[in-house]
């Protein structure tokens, strides 16, 4: 390529001529660019949109919770059933899924591998319009007359509901499940095809492991999703009777296959933040990561072992007890893979060099979320305290707690860490601090009181409640604004950065991966020269160079 | 098929002189494996896509055995058995395709390409006098399904109570007991079928449909190559996309020789 | 990258070439076995009750796929790690239908009962 003229290696300067943002200009260069990066970007912007879309409705849910009934929002049944349903589709489908593989994946892995592009440049162009075509059938699903099943599309309920918009979101979901499966197919062939030289699979830093065993669920689950609200919408306009049991279908099978799928993907959701954890401790502590195959081998794991365990979704609902038993039981052994990694992260903590930077923060944050997300999991597993837990909002917290505060927390880790490599400026430390720090109080006021209603038989989905919980209902409410007021300071720290901040170094925080020898932002084509990859996690040879701010490698 | 982004290729080893090389592939040979992990992977995505209805299938037939031992009967084996030869004759000439392209046979290569669409849409007419057999018949799914005879008879024979058939299938309204209803056939005749008899032919139509669904993707992917062939950009260097679309047929074949038995030969 | 060299004679560069005969072979098997397959479903002497004849139909299916993938898709003679991601992608389906299967069996018999007393 004729744009590879500048040197460009190991002694990268701080702020190159060329770089991805500056190489081509105008909308159509956006638009209809090849550059994973600029993918990444798009992704990022449209993904937050989501976010910010489906936050929307949360707040306005949690608004209208603060008195029974109708309360100062004079909202009725059927708009709380919709807008929570709107709440949970487009968060899951819009925002959870895509937002690290499509955001962060693709800025960051090809660089990482030492590759040039993705595999397959035009597919993951493809990938992203598929998302953006999804998303205009969820926002059409909204105003064709809305959607109030739940984002699960139980059936026989979505057969009969009179709410119109079921169709258009479930085509909505077909066409986002493709999104996701592309991005998936070509992370794989690009870390198996593409790998820089001296690139072994030991030598991968832990995000790929983990974008890798993400991949490989999205190719393997995601297409039984497809056919599944595929049969749900064939269901809805021809009545096939599949799931219908008035036809004498069958409606347990629904759950079978929309949990076949649904299961695993809520590894696709966890998976990329533990990815981005394992690389936060790693850097900001300043030491080598402890147990990186472990970490790396628990990623796969949890991969496979998340296809064995949806059935327990399926404890009341007509399942018989002979699966239950072997799902639960089976559900208690990803403990076991999540445990290793939290321990591995503690272990690298201990006696290092801990920075307290934001990713770190948001590191902090992500294993107390997890945690208490992942140990209230367990009580779910056991089947006797499930029948009792089951439907309640002790449930609504427990995937709160893993799905946003692993995707969240995790996306915001990321952000914080890779801002200065993809924007080239440094963002505000402190106000970064104080983002991290809302965000994490925020959400245990709002999820925390959700716990203990549930265990006193709050249940989920309720238009109205009992008057002995609204205090709990009052405190969850004002913990949503308190957290939704942290996103926002934390979205509006990194684009003020983007714009305003001090230009930042090739590697400020002393990265030893190689997107961090390649200058920031990085040049249209990542590296001028193919870089030889070493250990992720020797930071030995780095040392800081005040000059640039960053850190240079004297390798000798 | 989109993983087809990968394209084709020129052997020669100079670097970065190559147009059919992309930019961020080192080689031909690493642009050619990547297509080819690509459209594996794309078909193991399919597998599972199509296993969905395979579990369907499964389901109901180990659950309700007497519904698919009667309904089978109402299709056709002669056709289905046709269906599948002339699937497994597009299935020879893909391949040749294949093998023509790497050894530089043009001709043939667009030959193959042409009886491969032909062969498609042989598969699919056959697959249309079928269908609308199953409309006029009333052979559908859910409350559409409103059989005009018995299976083993044909339209003409209406009337009949259900006809003494191949041994083995006498005591299929024994296996469901209490279970069995009647249906208003036409109005002039009485159809007994095993309760939801139905949900054999929504699992026909959902599976035989989305097959059917990628044989015509099949043919939009041929009569594109078809017009990449005539322009002259396949050789024996460049043929990843040739390739990749014969393994993309072979697994529609694929998915119809399950069928075929699983629909059409039950006994 | 991962260059295992193909070490076969006909490689012609990029991947394996399938010879003449061997297209036509695989294409008469398949077509054999698919009279084979009809013979045995459809003829009084081969029936052999429902299950047995289901197991027959399943192996000469299994029979044609394996043929179909081992050469018309030059599994056999491409990278092994296609063949493994592929199998690989059978098993999940195995499990996905193997436990629908096993939990929908177990609660049939309600469902079964629950007809009945409808019915009576």
């Amino acid at each position: 390529m004729s744009s590879l003229d500048t040197t460009m290696g190991h002694s990268a300067p701080s702020h190159a001529e060329d770089n991805y943002l500056t190489h081509a200009h105008g909308i159509k260069s956006w638009l209809l660019t090849l550059d994973h990066k600029r993918i990444g970007v798009m992704y990022l912007c449209s993904t937050v949109g989501a976010l910010m879309l489906g936050g929307v409705f949360a707040l306005l849910l949690r608004t209208k919770l603060l008195t029974p009934g109708p309360g100062i929002l004079d909202m009725s049944h059927d708009t709380y059933n919709r807008m929570f349903t709107l709440h949970g589709a487009i968060m899951v489908f819009l925002f959870i899924i895509p937002a690290i593989p499509g955001a962060l994946g693709n800025f960051v892995l090809p660089i990482m591998l030492g590759a040039k592009d993705v595999a397959f440049p035009k597919l993951n162009l493809a990938s992203y319009y598929l998302w953006v075509f999804g998303a205009v059938f969820f926002v059409t699903a909204m105003v064709a007359g809305s959607i109030d099943t739940g984002w699960t599309f139980y059936t026989p309920y979505s057969v009969t509901t009179p709410a119109n918009g079921v169709i258009w979101a479930t085509m909505g979901v077909f066409i986002l499940g493709f999104s996701s499966i592309f991005t998936g197919l070509n992370f794989i062939v690009t870390i198996h095809k593409l790998r820089a030289e001296g690139m072994t699979w030991f030598r991968m830093p832990l995000f790929l492991w983990a974008i890798y065993s993400t991949s490989v669920i999205q190719v393997l689950a995601t297409p039984v999703l497809a056919i599944t609200v595929l049969l749900l919408t064939v269901e809805r306009t021809l009545h096939v009777g599949i799931f219908d049991p008035s036809l004498g279908g069958d409606p347990v099978l629904f759950q079978h296959f929309f949990w076949f799928y649904s299961h695993p993907a809520v590894y696709i959701m966890i998976l990329p933040g533990f990815g981005i954890i394992s690389e936060i401790v790693g850097v900001h502590s300043r030491k080598h990561v402890f147990g990186y195959r472990f970490i790396a081998f628990s990623s796969l794991a949890i991969a496979l072992l998340g296809f064995l365990v949806w059935g327990h979704h399926l404890f009341t609902s007509g399942q018989s007890a002979l699966a239950s038993v072997i799902f639960s039981a089976i559900t208690f052994t990803i403990a076991i893979p999540s445990a290793i990694k939290i321990f591995n992260w503690l272990a690298t903590m201990y006696k290092s060099s801990l920075q307290l930077t934001t990713p770190m923060w948001y590191a902090f944050g992500f294993i107390v979320l997890f945690v208490i997300g992942g140990l209230t999991g367990l009580f779910l597993a056991a089947m006797a305290v499930d029948i009792h837990l089951h439907d309640t909002y002790f449930v609504v917290a427990h995937f709160h707690y893993v799905m946003v505060g692993g995707t969240l927390l995790a996306l915001f880790g990321g952000l914080y860490h890779w801002w200065p490599k993809m924007f080239g400026r440094m963002y505000n430390e402190m106000w970064g601090k104080v983002g991290a720090v809302l965000v994490t109080i925020g959400f245990n006021v709002t999820f925390f009181p959700q716990f203990v209603m549930g265990t006193r038989g709050m249940p989920r989905r309720y238009f109205t409640y009992l008057p002995e919980f609204q205090a709990f209902h009052i405190a969850s409410t004002l913990g949503a604004y308190l957290l939704g007021f942290g996103i926002v300071l934390a979205f509006a720290n990194l684009a003020i950065g983007a714009f305003r901040g001090r230009k930042a170094s090739a590697n400020p925080w002393g990265g030893a991966t190689l997107e961090w020898e390649c200058s920031s932002p990085p040049p249209h084509d990542n590296f001028a020269v193919t870089p030889t990859a070493h250990d992720p996690y020797d930071f030995a040879h780095l040392s800081y160079d005040e000059k640039t701010d960053g850190y240079v490698a004297r390798r000798s | 098929m989109s993983t087809a982004a990968a394209h084709n290729h020129h052997g020669e080893e100079g670097h970065g002189h190559d147009p059919h090389l992309a930019h961020h592939f080192d080689s031909p040979q690493q642009q050619f494996d990547s297509g080819k992990l690509g459209i594996w992977l794309f078909l193991i995505q399919e597998v599972l896509f199509f296993s969905g209805l395979f579990c369907a299938y499964a389901v109901y037939r180990a659950n309700h055995p007497e519904i698919f031992e009667f309904a089978h009967r109402y299709l056709d084996v002669t056709l289905g058995a046709v269906n599948t030869a002339v699937l497994i004759c597009s299935s020879l000439t893909a391949a040749w395709s294949v093998r023509a392209a790497q050894l530089g046979q043009r001709k043939l290569m667009i030959g193959c390409i042409v009886v491969t669409i032909a062969c498609a849409f042989g598969f699919l007419g056959i697959k249309y006098v079928e269908y609308a057999h199953k409309f006029h018949d009333g052979l559908l799914w859910g409350e559409k399904f409103n059989p005009k005879y018995a299976p083993g008879g044909h339209g003409e024979e209406a009337g009949h109570s259900p006809t003494a058939d191949a041994e083995g299938h006498s005591g299929q309204h024994a296996t469901a007991p209490g279970a069995t209803i009647t249906q208003e056939a036409a109005g002039e005749a009485k159809v007994t079928t095993p309760r939801n008899t139905s949900i054999f032919f929504s699992i026909y139509f959902a599976m035989t449909g989305l097959h059917g669904l990628h044989v015509i993707a099949g043919i939009i992917v041929y009569v594109w190559l078809l017009w990449r062939a005539l322009k002259g950009e396949f050789g024996p260097k460049q043929y990843a996309a040739i390739d990749f679309a014969a393994l993309y047929w072979h697994l529609v074949d694929l998915v119809w020789i399950y069928l075929f038995p699983l629909l059409y030969l039950i006994r | 990258m991962s260059t295992t060299t193909h070490g076969h004679a006909q490689d012609h560069g990029l991947s394996h070439v399938m010879s003449a005969k061997m297209l036509l072979g695989v294409w008469g098997a398949l077509i054999v076995l698919t009279v084979v397959t009809v013979i045995t479903a459809t003829q009084p002497m081969f029936n052999f009750g429902a299950y047995a004849n289901l197991v027959i139909a399943m192996v000469i299916a299994t029979v044609k796929a394996s043929l179909v993938c081992l050469f018309f898709m030059h599994l056999l003679y491409d990278r092994k790690f296609n063949l493994l991601i592929f199998m690989g992608s059978l098993l999940f389906v195995l499990l996905f239908v193997s436990f629908s299967m096993m939990d929908t069996a177990q609660y049939q018999p309600a469902i079964q009962s629950r007809v009945e007393a409808q019915a009576q």
